[in-house]
């Protein structure tokens, strides 16, 4: 019952989607960002910067998938609960990441008895 | 505050008209049709909306795997990944990101006109999303077929290099070997392959809300099923957005040379 409560509160965090028809212009807007960043990630990709260019193209790619979910997938506007859900995704995302690779980075540290 | 939320939450279920705090509306009947199992369609929106989420978050783990198992393998053979990536037609993968890049902004204008009961608008933003989701399968089967053609498709007697020696300098000049690229090309294929497969699906959604839509399925209170499918659609755009710097632009965007 309390967390029913809480969802309906409204002074905890952003109402609902349905008061926040987002207006068209910002639409064109971030499509507008879209096309500048894909630009930008080509003109990064034509200098060679050595180690610098794969973190530079996927802070790119960050800020393009951030711009679709806040705004053309309406997270920004959702309650909460719903950026909850959509931040899992990625926590689970590091989990597989992080302890995956602590299995395979670590393996040569140790020598293997016999081998 | 909190027991001004606890007890009067209460009482609202059970008198609905005696919610004094009660700022937006609760009140059935008002947005079209509520299930029974929720209170109102607030409550319910948000359960589909989450529900929805839930299921996004296991796209992501699923295409993580083969997100791990490029991150792995390009850290292990990182000139294998180079050299792969050189067959690549920059130019066609630049259509296909602008192409799903607008179908996303066409997508949310068709949710836009959903939200607002413009159900012919709807129908033909739907359309534009198809034909853009369609044209980036057709550019992926062009990209696909000359692979094919010059024998990049892996497998267990993969002859490229033997049909090619005069290529083999650019292992030696990026430090690898022939079994290494081949990894490249299984990570490559596999990854736009479950990425074109869920192309494929959603060209699917799209077709079947077009026909829904027009026979007004999704008048005005019963549009949120627009969104939860757009909410899929963008998705699958964002996969894109990583996977094209990670499999096109890994030996840089030279205009000038000219592709393969």
């Amino acid at each position: 019952m309390a967390a029913h409560a809480t969802t309906r509160g409204g002074d905890h965090g952003p109402k609902r989607a349905e008061h926040h028809v987002v207006p068209i212009p910002v639409y064109l807007w971030v499509f507008a960002a879209l096309m500048v960043l894909l630009i930008v990630t080509l003109v990064a990709a034509a200098f060679d910067l050595g180690a610098w260019n794969l973190p530079i193209a996927m802070t790119i790619a960050v800020a393009k998938a951030l711009l679709v979910v806040l705004y053309f997938m309406h997270v920004r506007y959702n309650s909460r609960l719903v950026w909850t859900f959509a931040a899992a995704g990625l926590f689970w995302l590091s989990i597989l990441f992080v302890l995956t690779l602590t299995d395979y980075l670590s393996r040569g540290w140790l020598e293997t008895p016999g081998k | 505050v909190a027991s001004e939320i606890h007890a009067p939450a209460h009482v609202t279920h059970v008198h609905p008209a005696h919610d004094e705090h009660d700022g937006h509306d609760g009140h059935e009947g008002h947005h079209g049709p509520v299930q029974h199992q929720f209170d109102d369609i607030n409550q319910q929106r948000e359960s589909n909306t989450l529900g929805m989420w839930l299921f996004l978050a296991t796209e992501v783990m699923m295409f993580g795997g083969l997100f791990f198992a490029y991150s792995l393998y390009r850290g292990m053979y990182p000139g294998a990944f180079h050299v792969g990536s050189e067959h690549l037609n920059i130019t066609l993968g630049t259509a296909n990101t602008f192409v799903l890049l607008f179908s996303s902004l066409t997508m949310a204008l068709a949710v836009h006109a959903a939200s607002e009961g413009k159900t012919r608008r709807m129908v033909g933003w739907l359309f534009f999303t198809w034909l853009l989701g369609a044209a980036f399968i057709g550019i992926k089967a062009i990209e696909w077929g000359h692979d094919y053609d010059i024998g990049l498709i892996p497998g267990v007697n993969w002859t490229y290099y033997d049909k090619h020696p005069d290529e083999l300098h650019h292992l030696e000049a990026q430090n690898t070997g022939v079994n290494q690229v081949m990894m490249y090309w299984v990570i490559y294929f596999c990854m736009t392959g479950l990425h074109a497969i869920h192309m494929v699906v959603g060209l699917g959604l799209v077709l079947t809300f077009i026909i829904l839509g027009a026979r007004g399925r999704f008048e005005k209170g019963n549009e949120q099923p627009v969104e939860i499918m757009g909410l899929y659609w963008h998705l699958v755009d964002i996969i894109w957005i990583f996977l094209f710097p990670l499999l096109y632009l890994i030996a840089g965007f030279h205009p000038g040379k000219g592709g393969h």
